[in-house]
């Protein structure tokens, strides 16, 4: 008997290959005398019916893309290296402006029951709003595309992280804060030395749920504003009915965004601690 | 022994109620507790849950304020943590994302404000090895037994040299073997340093190696100090020996008399003249007899 990560690793390849087999079989065309409608015959060329590509011309495309990722043509014309460039970009940016902010505040909510009662219900009313919904009154205000872009990943950032940090600084075990208070430790020493390594891990926790829930609305996001970004892109290609394109970018935005979590998911290992 | 040495530390009338839930009535945890430790001096503390003896240790430690009284040391009241009051906690409270010689350093750094890195952790090393912990300063908490956390919290202790040092019963979570092991331990360090100390405890012969003077504590609500028992055995004490001590047994036999029977029913029936401002000081003999050393008591308060 193999090892559990063998065998598992083992079944993953059985079940791909199953799907993709199921897949290609389900996109190659049959013989049929089925009417051609012309949406058809624009998607799929004459006298065919319109299908979803199967995996291997998914596999072609990729090839093809993925040789040349950074080539640029032009506005509507760029690798999927540049456009996944523009994206992970935008979101790095909007998350890291958003953790500047909410692991402050986040911190003062914890240590303070005040300022958490006082915050409680704007926190409350704000947090449930879709980020896409602040898109207008972003592009009015900002009126840049690509900043308000960046300003719909900050505001969905910010919920988890403040929500964590200030549970995360809140439930720091109190035999902590009184070794520190019978040190006699300052407020400031205390916070950076005792409360937040304490805290970290909870904190970590959020910012990898803010950047997961950023790489789900970057796309949205992109495919309103516009101009660059995969989301941008695979709404481009879908308008260019070019659905190979469009599944190899669903690909694309998966492998990205499990790199994003994986890189917080590493770093977390370096504050993780065993109580 | 002067007056300033004898009452190092002086507790008057000190009494801690906590507010009642809903507008309920006020749960007063004990009241009217009296008693000085003398510099040097190793008390402990006996009585069953719900005493308030933690609460107490948390005043001495200014965690906590009480209702009514004051604490002093040094003739001052104390009203907030300070390095002058060291404190192992009954769950070592070590930082768990620090190392063993971290936690230490992390302490003595705090004490020492002006010491360089250099100093520091060769003081800090000086104190780990005290307890016997060379070799896993570079190990995390979590990797440590029960037994060596609780020995580092003692290092970390004894590593700021606090004026007292205050346990709240520092081998609770132990096991019995390693219990006495650091026993052993706690008394050869404290006779090397001479350290005030503070201690609560429910193990009866661990008050007795450690102790010179314990405090038995009436059952609460309302918990009063009932008796200090005098432990008139020699030292230096270990725990092999110290049993076969002629005094051992009457000490020991008076003090579970106390917390099987008389800890239930001291506080409702106090013995005439009992006064919880001076309660009794005794030493039982191995003659059978509790003969009480404080003047202001002159009725027996008890006769086993």
């Amino acid at each position: 008997m193999r090892s559990l990560p063998v065998r598992a690793a083992l079944l993953s390849l059985v079940l791909l290959l199953v799907g993709a087999g199921l897949w290609e079989a389900a996109s190659t065309a049959p013989e049929s005398a089925e009417a051609v409608s012309e949406y058809d015959m624009l998607v799929a060329g004459a006298g065919e019916k319109a299908r979803v590509p199967g995996p291997s011309a998914v596999i072609a495309h990729a090839w093809a893309a993925l040789s040349d990722p950074f080539y640029d043509r032009g506005s509507n014309d760029k690798g999927i290296g540049i456009q996944l460039g523009y994206s992970v970009g935008r979101v790095l940016t909007g998350y890291l402006l958003a953790a500047l902010v909410a692991i402050p505040i986040g911190f003062v909510i914890g240590m303070s029951p005040l300022w958490q009662r006082a915050l409680d219900p704007f926190i409350q009313v704000l947090k449930p709003v879709s980020p896409l919904a602040w898109m207008p009154l972003a592009l009015f205000v900002i009126q840049d595309s690509a900043l308000s872009a960046i300003f719909v990943i900050f505001i969905c950032s910010i919920w988890p992280m403040l929500i964590n940090t200030a549970f995360g600084v809140a439930s720091v075990r109190r035999d902590y804060i009184n070794v520190a208070r019978t040190l006699e430790l300052g407020r400031l020493r205390t916070a950076l030395t005792v409360i937040l390594p304490a805290a970290a891990p909870t904190i970590f926790t959020g910012m990898r749920i803010s950047i997961s829930i950023a790489w789900l609305v970057i796309v949205a996001a992109e495919m309103l504003v516009g101009g660059t970004g995969i989301g941008y892109y695979v709404w481009n290609e879908w308008n260019n009915l070019n659905l190979t394109s469009v599944i190899f970018s669903i690909l694309m935005i998966g492998v990205v965004g499990m790199l994003l979590d994986r890189l917080l998911a590493g770093a977390a290992r370096f504050v993780q601690y065993v109580d | 022994m002067t007056t300033a040495d004898s009452r190092f530390v002086q507790v008057d009338g000190l009494s801690r109620s906590f507010p009642g839930e809903r507008g309920g009535e006020a749960l007063t945890v004990f009241e009217q507790v009296n008693f000085a430790i003398a510099r040097g001096e190793f008390i402990c503390v006996i009585g069953h849950s719900g005493c308030g003896k933690s609460t107490i240790l948390n005043i001495l430690a200014g965690l906590d304020q009480p209702s009514q009284g004051v604490a002093l040391m040094e003739g001052r009241e104390i009203a907030g943590p300070s390095l002058d009051h060291g404190v192992i906690f009954q769950n070592h409270s070590l930082l768990p994302w620090q190392s063993t010689l971290q936690n230490v350093s992390f302490a003595v750094a705090a004490r020492h404000r002006d010491w360089s890195r250099a100093q520091i952790l060769a003081h800090s090393r000086q104190y780990l090895d005290l307890v016997g912990l060379n070799g896993v300063e570079d190990r995390r908490p979590s990797q440590l037994s029960g037994g060596m956390r609780q020995r580092v919290g003692i290092a970390r202790a004894f590593a700021i040299e606090p004026k007292l040092l205050l346990m709240d019963e520092p081998f609770g979570a132990l096991d019995a073997l390693t219990r006495g092991t650091i026993q052993d331990e706690l008394v050869r360090i404290c006779q090397q340093t001479t350290q005030t100390a503070f201690m609560i405890t429910h193990d009866v012969d661990e008050a007795m190696l450690l102790a010179d003077k314990i405090l038995l504590m009436t059952n609460g609500p309302k918990a009063r100090i009932a008796e200090i028992v005098e432990v008139s055995l020699p030292r230096p004490r270990s725990r092999s020996t110290v049993i076969f001590e002629p005094n051992y047994y009457p000490i020991r036999n008076h003090l579970v008399d106390f917390l099987v029977s008389r800890s239930k029913t001291f506080r409702d029936q106090p013995p005439t003249g009992y006064d919880p401002r001076h309660p009794p000081q005794v030493r039982p003999q191995a003659d059978g007899s509790a003969a009480p050393q404080h003047p202001a008591t002159s009725g027996a308060p008890h006769d086993p």
